[in-house]
């Protein structure tokens, strides 16, 4: 045994003392104060008792779906469905109603029940186990005496009644608590999968819920679809269609001023061309908002680092994707406006003197992290440009997560499910 | 002149083959994709490389790609590289083995005859043609950062044409001053940027680009 299997041994019993009291406690109590409350609405008191009792059970799961997460890696889905919240008198019993009838409840009640018992147990286990040993060694080390004296105790399967058989104990302790050492991580892991299967939601929750982000996704991703349209129509018809009315007009009085007035002709000649050159400026930047022509010919990675370039604050771009590894169009281009608009808030708002931006693909998802050592306080909260991010990253079931304490550093991580070719 | 060009617009490859012509270049080639491009690289020995960016069948940096490849086949080759947008990574990616010979033009720099002929003669021989807005762009970014900040604004102007790879007589006909008041603003600019002065032309320009490179 080495010395990482036995610190995840211990680790792992005093977790489950942590869990396993918890479930003892917290579960029992929010148990008992649910169904109380559920019990007492007829009264109408319970109208009012049950939603916060049964918001802290969403709370008490929550706890325990991110603990399962961060010690086991158990990921367990939840499906609450949104709770109204418009204001008025009958506010309450509305939350009340929407609380009981959402499944989701039920659920929780039900892992209640299994928490405070079995669930309970099991987290309690790795601990017990470690514990055999402290407590062999203490009867071995004369507690025995009284013990025999009462007429003899069980440890486990010995029966103390001597030294001998105390040694005896001592020893299976050791050797409890050795076992402890190996099995510990995957009794936690245990508990963990046995709350999973009680509190995941089921598989119509989880589709319905599925239906309503992409329902919401999909209106967002026409919504910004349309408004681009008309962005694009808009600088079309003011910019370079109007120069090129303009120019065909000089074109025209140049054509009837060519044998009269040469001079002026020429100098009408000039205007048009500065005209021509200024209409294809205004359509080049129109196709870099549109797709970036980089974009199309080298692929994401170079994009990027093609902006970088372009910024005023020192940008470093490490990429770490497979040699001309390409994801489709639609997926880079979502990507690399986010960048850019992460980018953008970075220079405007950030004051920060270097940044850095991070590109690889891991587990099926495209991943960037854009870095800054700026002053922070940047949130991915409602109204910001980051929520726009987001939102638009949401069409393609990319998430945004953004890290800016006050004070700095800034670190926006964006990661979009996608395949390479 | 010998020149091989690729151009996939019909209208374009025709307009320039017919105003080279006008210059008294000889035209050996005028292909429409990578692969022809490639192969008359290969096969003709021109004197300089006229190359659209975007080439079929890809349609993506093909043009550039070939451009670059057939460089490294035969070092110095003098390629002008022509474009739809200016990039300053493709820019860095011509520039990057550090001998001259090269030119990156946004493609509507063919509209003014004399000048672009001018560029494409000085990246034939040997020297480079940058695009303005290459330059812009390095000079915009770095002119907050020292010591490009010490310059003056007519300093800055003479780096800007000189960085596009003109000679001093050509800055000082640009600027309508003497050539020697470009001879003293160009040493001022090489010691104001710690670069020591050379009279080669090519390297001057690569070592301004270089120092704009530096970040």
């Amino acid at each position: 045994m080495n010395a990482t299997r036995a610190r995840e041994g211990l680790t792992a019993g005093v977790r489950g003392l942590a869990v396993g009291s918890s479930a003892l406690t917290t579960s029992i109590v929010l148990f008992v104060l649910a169904v109380v409350s559920i019990a007492v609405i007829p009264l109408g008191v319970g109208v009012f008792t049950t939603p916060s009792a049964l918001l802290k059970v969403r709370a008490h799961a929550d706890t325990r779906r991110k603990l399962a997460q961060k010690w086991s890696g158990v990921r367990i889905g939840s499906a609450y469905r949104p709770i109204p919240c418009r204001p008025g008198p009958l506010e309450e019993v509305r939350r009340c109603a929407a609380l009981l009838r959402d499944p989701a409840t039920w659920h929780d009640l039900r892992w209640l029940l299994v928490d405070m018992t079995a669930g309970g147990v099991l987290a309690l286990l790795p601990a017990t186990l470690l514990a055999y040993l402290g407590y062999g060694w203490v009867l071995a080390l004369g507690v025995w005496r009284p013990i025999a004296d009462a007429g003899g105790d069980w440890f486990l399967f010995i029966h103390i009644t001597s030294q001998g058989s105390a040694f005896a104990a001592a020893a299976l302790g050791t050797a409890m608590f050795v076992l402890g050492l190996f099995v510990n991580p995957a009794l936690l892991r245990a508990h963990f999968r046995l709350v999973g299967a009680v509190l995941a939601p089921s598989r119509e929750a989880e589709l319905a819920q599925r239906v309503d982000r992409l329902t919401e996704t999909r209106h967002d991703a026409v919504d910004t679809s349309a408004a681009e349209l008309r962005r694009i129509e808009r600088d079309l018809h003011d910019g370079a269609q109007a120069r090129l009315v303009a120019m065909g007009m000089n074109l025209g009085t140049i054509e009837a001023l060519v044998e009269t007035d040469p001079a002026q002709a020429k100098k009408l000649l000039a205007m048009a061309r500065a005209s021509s050159a200024e209409a294809l400026t205004e359509l080049r930047d129109l196709v870099r908002g549109i797709h970036p022509p980089v974009l199309a010919e080298r692929g994401l990675a170079d994009a990027i680092k093609a902006l970088a370039l372009r910024l005023p604050v020192p940008t470093e771009v490490s990429v770490d994707l497979p040699e001309r590894a390409r994801a489709e169009a639609p997926v880079e281009s979502a990507a690399y406006f986010a960048v850019s608009e992460v980018l953008t808030n970075a220079v405007k708002h950030a004051a920060a003197d270097s940044i850095w931006v991070d590109l690889s693909y891991a587990a099926g998802a495209l991943r960037v992290s854009v870095g800054d050592n700026g002053r922070g306080g940047a949130t991915s909260g409602a109204g910001g440009g980051l929520s726009g991010v987001e939102r638009r990253l949401g069409t393609f079931d990319g998430v945004l997560a953004v890290s800016s304490p006050a004070g700095g550093p800034t670190l926006v991580t964006l990661e979009i499910p996608c395949a390479l070719s | 002149m010998r020149v091989v060009l690729a151009e996939d617009l019909f209208l374009l490859r025709d307009g320039l083959v017919r105003m080279l012509e006008a210059f008294d270049f000889e035209i050996l080639a005028a292909v429409e994709s990578g692969p022809e491009l490639s192969r008359a690289l290969a096969e003709l020995e021109p004197d300089v490389a006229i190359v659209d960016v975007r080439l079929p069948p890809s349609h993506t940096d093909e043009g550039l790609q070939c451009a670059l490849a057939a460089r490294r086949a035969r070092p110095g080759l003098p390629v002008l590289v022509l474009s739809q947008h200016v990039e300053q990574l493709y820019a860095r990616e011509l520039l990057a083995d550090g001998t001259g010979g090269v030119g990156y033009l946004l493609k509507d720099r063919v509209f003014d005859a004399a000048q672009f002929v001018d560029a494409v003669r000085r990246v034939a021989g040997g020297g480079t043609a940058m695009d303005p807005q290459v330059i812009q762009q390095l000079l915009s970014r770095k002119a907050r950062d020292e010591p490009l900040g010490r310059l003056t604004p007519r300093e800055l102007e003479v780096m800007e044409l000189m960085a596009q790879g003109r000679s001093n007589a050509a800055i000082a006909e640009r600027l309508v001053v003497t050539e020697r008041a470009i001879a003293k603003h160009t040493s001022n600019i090489f010691a104001k940027l710690g670069l020591p002065v050379s009279d080669d032309d090519n390297r001057r320009v690569l070592a301004v680009l270089a120092y704009l490179d530096r970040g």
